[in-house]
C-alpha cells in the first residue's frame, strides 16, 4: 500500500497514516455474510457478472441442443411447433443479449482496472447497478420458458407477427421489457468503461501507449452508446404499439413494418462487432504474450479497430437485401459490407505478423486462438459471400446463414473468449486451469462445432430455410441434419469438460505464481491479491515503462505494457 | 388464346443451361447437389447465375482460407527464426489491406453486375402471389386481361420471363423457389416483385423463407415448369370452371359442412374467399401448401386433423365428419381436376 520511503519519521504521523490505511482497507473490504451481495468492488461484480453470463450461455446452449434434437430426423415430433419457436427465439436472444455482450462487459469490469493500474473502475456502484439489472432482466427473459411464455417470434422480432395480439402472446412483452433491463445494463457498462479508460490510466500511460485491450474497450463502449439507443427507441415504439395500440408498424394505419427492421438492424449489425471486437481484444493480449514480443503494427490495429467500429454502423441493410430495396441501396450496402472485411483482415494479419516476428510458445490459450482463427476466417469468407446481394437473395434466411453466423460468432467470439478464460483464470482465481483438460475441451468443441455447422452450409444451399421445426425426408436434408445434431452433442461434451475444469477444486500445485504467462501488462503485477488495487509498478514514470526488457524477478517487472511504447517508437522511426 | 400469347412471347431460342466445368467434381465432393429445392441444381437463369457466383466464391474462399491458416500454423508452430519487424509490417499492409481491397473490388463488380439481369421489369406473364398464414394465394394475370385464381402451386412456361408480384395478407412472408431464383419478402403495405426465368421443365419446390408463425415450416409450394405448349393448354383448363366429378355425396358434404364459406370451387355455389381456391385441387402436385401428397386419403386426413397437420392454421378441423362423408368429400375434391 504505502511506500516505506514515504513514511514520515514522526511516530504520530506514522500512527495517523496507519489509521488512514486501515480505514482505506476497511472501505475496500469485501462485505461479509449476507452483506456480501452488497459488494461493489470490481473483483466481486466482475466475477458475478462473468459467472451469470456463463450460466445464461449454458442455459441457451441446452436450448440449442433441444433444437438440434428436434431437427435430427425428418418429421420429428420431439417438441411441438409452439415450443420449438420459443426454443430458437430464446436461444438467439439469450446468446446475443445475455451472453455475448454481457460477458465482455463482465470481463472488462474484471480486468480493465488492474490493467490500467487502478483500484477499480470510476463508478463501482454503477457496475453493481448494471449487474443487478442484467440479472433481473436475464432471469425474467430466460425463466419465461418454464411458464410456456417465452417470446416466439425469432430473436429479431419482426412485426406484425410480434405486434398482432392474436399471433403473439405475453412473450413479446417479456422480450421487450426484459431486454430493456439488459440495454440499461449495457449502457451503464459503456459509460463506465469509457470513463475508466479515459480517466483512470496511470501517470505516463498516454492513450497511444495503453494496452490494446483498453483501446478495444473504448471503441466498443463508444459503439454501445450509439448502437443501443435505436434499439431502445424501437422497443418503446414496439411496446406502445402492443400496449396502447399506437400503430407505428401497422401499414393499414400509416405505420410501416420495415421501420422496425431498420431500427433493429442499425442496432443489430454494430452489435455483431460489439461482440466481436472485445474478443479480438483478448487475442490482442494473448498473442503478444505468447509471441514474446510487443505487437507488430500497434497503429494499424488501432486504426483497423476504429475503422471496423465506424463501418459497422453503415451496413445494417444487408440484413434486408430481400425486402425489395432499390438497386442503388443494394449496391451501397454490398460495398460497405465488403469494405468491413478490410479492417477485419488487418487485425487478423497483425496477429499473424506478430507471431511471425516473435518466438512463439504454444500453450492452451494459443491453441484456442488458432482454433478461433480457423473458424472465424471461414465465417468471414462466407460473410464476404453473403454480402454480395444476389447471392444473399438465395441464402438469406436459409441454413447457410445459420452456419455463417455461428462460424463468425463461435470463431470470432466464443473461442477467443475461452482463450481469454484460460489466460486470465490465474489472474482472477490464482490457480491455473488444466492444460490436459483444456486440450480435451478444445478438440471436442472444435471438432463438434465443425461437424455441426459445416454440413449446415450445404443444408442451406439445398434450400432448407431457417427456423423450421420440421422438414420432409425427400429433399436431401436428413443425413446432413443428423450429422449436425451429432456435432452439436460433441461440442456440448467439450463445454462440459470446460465447465468441469473451471469449477473443479484445484490442487495446491496448480497455484499460479505471479504473472504465470510472463505477460507484459500491469494487471499481472498489480499488488497483493489480498489488497486489490494499485501496486508499485503502476506508479512508475513514463521513462520506466519500457518494453522489450524481460522481467527479472517476481514483482519487479520493467516491461510494463506489452503493446505500448516499443512498437510505436519502432514504427515512428521507420515510417 | 392467352396461353398461346404467352407461348409466343417467349424467347425464340432458350439459352443452354450453363454448368461450370468445375461443378461436377465439387458436386461429388459435396455428396451431390440433387434436390427439388436445391439452389445448386438450378433450373432458371437467376439461379444459374447465382450458382456460378457461388462456385467462384467457394473456390476463392477455399484458397484464401488455406493460405491464411497455413501461414498462421507456420508462424506459430513451424518457423525456426522470427522474421524482421519490417517484413511483418509488410505482411499486414500487403495481405491485410492491399489484397482484400483488390479481391473484394473485383468480386463486388462481378456480383453487382448480375443484378440488372436478375431484376428486369418486363415479364411475359404476371403472376400475383399473396402470402397468407400458411399458404399462397395465386392469380395468373393473363395478357388478355383474364385473371385465373389458384393456390399453392405455380406453373409457368419454360423460357418465359415471369414477373411474380408479391403481397401479403397478414405477416411478413418470403417467396423462395431456390431452383429458379433468389427470394423476395412479402411485406404488409408493400408490393414487391420477383423475376423468374425458368428454363428447364420439371417440378421444383419452394418455401416461405421468413418466419411467419407456428406453421412457417409447413408453408411450401410446388413450382412446375412446363413446356410452353403444355402450359398454354393447362392455363385454359385452369381458367375454366370445375369439372363436376361423379361423387354427388362429396359435394353435398362440402356444401353442408360450411366449406363453401371459405373456399371457392368455380362452377358451384361455393365462392368463399378466405381460404385457397379449390377449383382444380385434384390437378395439383401437392396438398396443404406443399406438405402432403395429393391423394384422397391425405385430403381426408387434412380435413379431419387440420390443427395437428398445420398448427396455427385458420381452417378448423372437422373430426366430427363421419368417415363415409369424409371419404366422399375427399374423393370429390380429389376429382376436381
Amino acid at each position: 500500500m504505502t511506500n516505506p520511503s514515504d513514511m514520515p519519521d514522526d511516530p504520530r504521523d506514522r500512527a495517523r497514516m496507519d489509521a488512514e490505511a486501515d480505514r482505506l482497507r476497511k472501505a475496500w473490504e469485501t462485505p461479509r455474510g449476507w452483506r456480501y451481495w452488497s459488494a461493489v468492488n470490481n473483483t466481486e461484480i466482475g466475477v458475478w457478472y462473468t459467472v451469470t453470463a456463463f450460466v445464461f450461455f449454458l442455459f441457451a446452449g441446452v436450448l440449442a441442443l433441444l433444437v438440434r434434437t428436434q431437427l435430427a430426423v425428418p418429421d420429428n415430433d420431439f417438441v411441438s411447433a409452439g415450443l420449438y419457436n420459443q426454443l430458437f427465439t430464446l436461444h438467439g436472444t439469450m446468446m446475443m443479449f445475455l451472453f455475448a455482450v454481457p460477458i465482455f462487459e463482465a470481463v472488462a469490469i474484471l480486468i480493465l482496472p488492474q490493467m490500467l493500474g487502478a483500484r477499480d473502475l470510476p463508478f463501482p456502484r454503477l457496475s453493481a447497478f448494471g449487474y443487478w439489472c442484467f440479472l433481473i432482466g436475464g432471469v425474467f427473459v430466460g425463466g419465461s420458458i418454464f411458464f410456456n411464455a417465452a417470446p416466439d417470434g425469432g430473436w429479431f422480432m419482426y412485426p406484425p407477427l410480434t405486434t398482432d395480439p392474436e399471433l403473439s402472446g405475453i412473450g413479446a412483452d417479456i422480450w421487450m421489457l426484459g431486454l430493456s433491463f439488459i440495454e440499461v445494463a449495457s449502457i451503464a457498462a459503456a459509460v463506465e468503461l469509457i470513463v475508466g479508460v479515459l480517466k483512470c490510466r496511470p501517470p505516463g500511460m498516454r492513450i497511444n501507449l495503453m494496452p490494446l485491450y483498453c483501446w478495444y474497450m473504448l471503441i466498443v463502449a463508444g459503439m454501445i452508446l450509439f448502437a443501443f439507443p435505436p434499439l431502445i427507441a424501437g422497443d418503446i415504439l414496439f411496446e406502445m404499439e402492443r400496449l396502447l395500440d399506437w400503430p407505428f408498424f401497422d401499414p393499414a394505419r400509416g405505420g410501416d413494418p420495415i421501420l422496425w427492421q431498420h431500427l433493429f438492424w442499425i442496432f443489430g449489425h454494430p452489435e455483431v462487432y460489439i461482440v466481436f471486437l472485445p474478443a479480438i481484444a483478448l487475442l490482442a493480449m494473448i498473442v503478444p504474450t505468447f509471441a514474446q514480443r510487443p505487437i507488430v503494427g500497434y497503429g494499424w490495429i488501432v486504426l483497423a479497430a476504429v475503422g471496423t467500429g465506424f463501418l459497422s454502423f453503415g451496413l445494417w441493410a444487408h440484413h434486408m437485401f430481400t425486402t425489395g430495396l432499390p438497386a442503388i441501396s443494394l449496391g451501397f450496402f454490398s460495398a460497405a459490407s465488403e469494405a468491413v472485411a478490410i479492417p477485419t483482415g488487418v487485425q487478423i494479419f497483425v496477429f499473424i505478423a506478430t507471431l511471425l516476428a516473435g518466438r512463439v510458445i504454444f500453450s492452451v490459450p494459443m491453441l484456442y486462438a488458432t482454433g478461433a482463427l480457423a473458424i472465424f476466417v471461414f465465417g468471414g469468407l462466407t460473410g464476404v459471400m453473403v454480402a454480395i446481394a444476389p447471392f444473399d437473395w438465395q441464402v438469406h434466411d436459409s441454413h447457410f446463414v445459420v452456419a455463417h453466423l455461428h462460424y463468425t460468432l463461435i470463431g470470432g467470439m466464443f473461442f477467443p473468449l475461452i482463450a481469454g478464460l484460460y489466460y486470465f483464470y490465474p489472474f482472477v482465481r490464482g490457480y491455473m486451469l488444466s492444460a490436459r483438460l483444456g486440450k480435451w475441451a478444445f478438440w471436442l468443441m472444435f471438432s463438434g462445432f465443425n461437424i455441426a455447422f459445416l454440413p449446415m452450409h450445404f443444408t442451406g444451399l439445398r434450400g432448407m430455410p431457417r427456423r423450421v421445426f420440421t422438414y420432409p425426408d425427400n429433399l436431401g436434408w436428413d443425413w446432413l441434419n443428423l450429422v449436425s445434431t451429432i456435432g452439436a452433442y460433441i461440442m456440448a461434451a467439450g463445454v462440459l469438460v470446460l465447465c468441469f475444469d473451471i469449477f473443479r477444486p484445484k490442487k495446491a500445485h496448480e497455484r499460479a505464481g505471479r504473472n504465470p504467462w510472463n505477460a507484459g501488462t500491469l494487471e499481472w503485477v498489480a499488488g497483493d491479491p489480498e489488497e486489490p488495487g494499485a501496486s508499485a509498478p503502476c506508479r512508475r514514470s513514463p521513462a520506466a515503462i519500457r518494453c522489450g526488457t524481460r522481467r527479472t524477478s517476481s514483482g519487479t517487472s520493467t516491461r510494463a505494457a506489452t503493446s505500448c511504447p516499443m512498437p510505436r517508437r519502432a514504427s515512428a522511426r521507420r515510417w | 388464346m392467352a396461353g398461346a400469347t404467352v407461348a409466343t412471347n417467349r424467347r425464340e431460342a432458350r439459352r443452354p443451361r450453363r454448368i461450370p466445368a468445375r461443378a461436377p467434381c465439387l458436386a461429388v465432393l459435396l455428396g451431390g447437389c440433387s434436390g427439388m429445392q436445391s439452389m445448386l441444381d438450378p433450373a432458371g437463369i437467376a439461379a444459374t447465375r447465382i450458382a456460378d457466383l457461388f462456385w467462384v466464391m467457394l473456390i476463392g474462399a477455399a484458397v484464401i482460407w488455406c493460405l491464411v491458416i497455413s501461414l498462421a500454423v507456420y508462424a506459430s508452430r513451424l518457423k525456426k527464426t522470427p522474421v524482421s519487424e519490417r517484413t511483418a509490417l509488410r505482411l499486414i499492409i500487403g495481405a491485410g489491406v492491399v489484397f482484400p481491397t483488390v479481391v473484394l473490388t473485383a468480386l463486388l463488380v462481378y456480383g453487382l453486375r448480375l443484378m440488372p439481369e436478375l431484376r428486369t421489369s418486363d415479364g411475359d406473364l404476371t403472376i400475383a402471389v399473396t402470402g397468407e398464414q400458411f399458404w399462397w394465394r395465386v392469380e395468373y394475370r393473363l395478357p388478355d386481361g383474364r385473371v385465373v385464381p389458384s393456390a399453392n402451386e405455380l406453373r409457368m412456361p419454360a423460357g418465359a420471363t415471369v414477373e411474380v408480384v408479391l403481397g401479403t395478407a397478414d405477416v411478413i412472408h418470403s417467396f423462395w423457389i431456390p431452383a429458379l431464383a433468389g427470394k423476395t419478402d412479402m411485406i404488409p403495405g408493400r408490393t414487391t416483385r420477383q423475376m423468374l426465368k425458368p428454363e428447364r421443365p420439371g417440378i421444383y419446390r419452394g418455401a416461405c423463407a421468413e418466419f411467419c408463425g407456428s406453421s412457417h415450416s409447413l408453408m411450401a409450394m410446388t413450382a412446375v415448369v412446363m413446356e410452353p405448349e403444355a402450359f398454354a393448354a393447362w392455363i385454359e383448363r385452369e381458367a375454366a370452371d370445375a369439372v363436376p366429378s361423379g361423387n354427388a355425396r362429396g359435394r353435398e358434404v362440402f356444401m353442408a359442412s360450411g366449406c363453401s364459406a371459405c373456399h371457392t370451387v368455380r362452377g358451384t355455389e361455393a365462392a368463399g374467399r378466405i381460404g385457397p381456391d379449390l377449383t382444380h385441387l385434384g390437378g395439383r402436385e401437392s396438398l396443404g401448401a406443399g406438405i402432403l401428397p395429393n391423394q384422397p386419403d391425405a385430403i381426408a386426413r387434412f380435413v379431419a386433423e387440420t390443427d395437428r397437420i398445420k398448427p396455427g392454421a385458420r381452417m378448423p378441423a372437422f373430426p366430427m365428419l363421419p368417415e363415409d362423408d369424409l371419404a366422399a368429400l375427399a374423393a370429390w375434391l380429389g376429382g376436381l381436376e
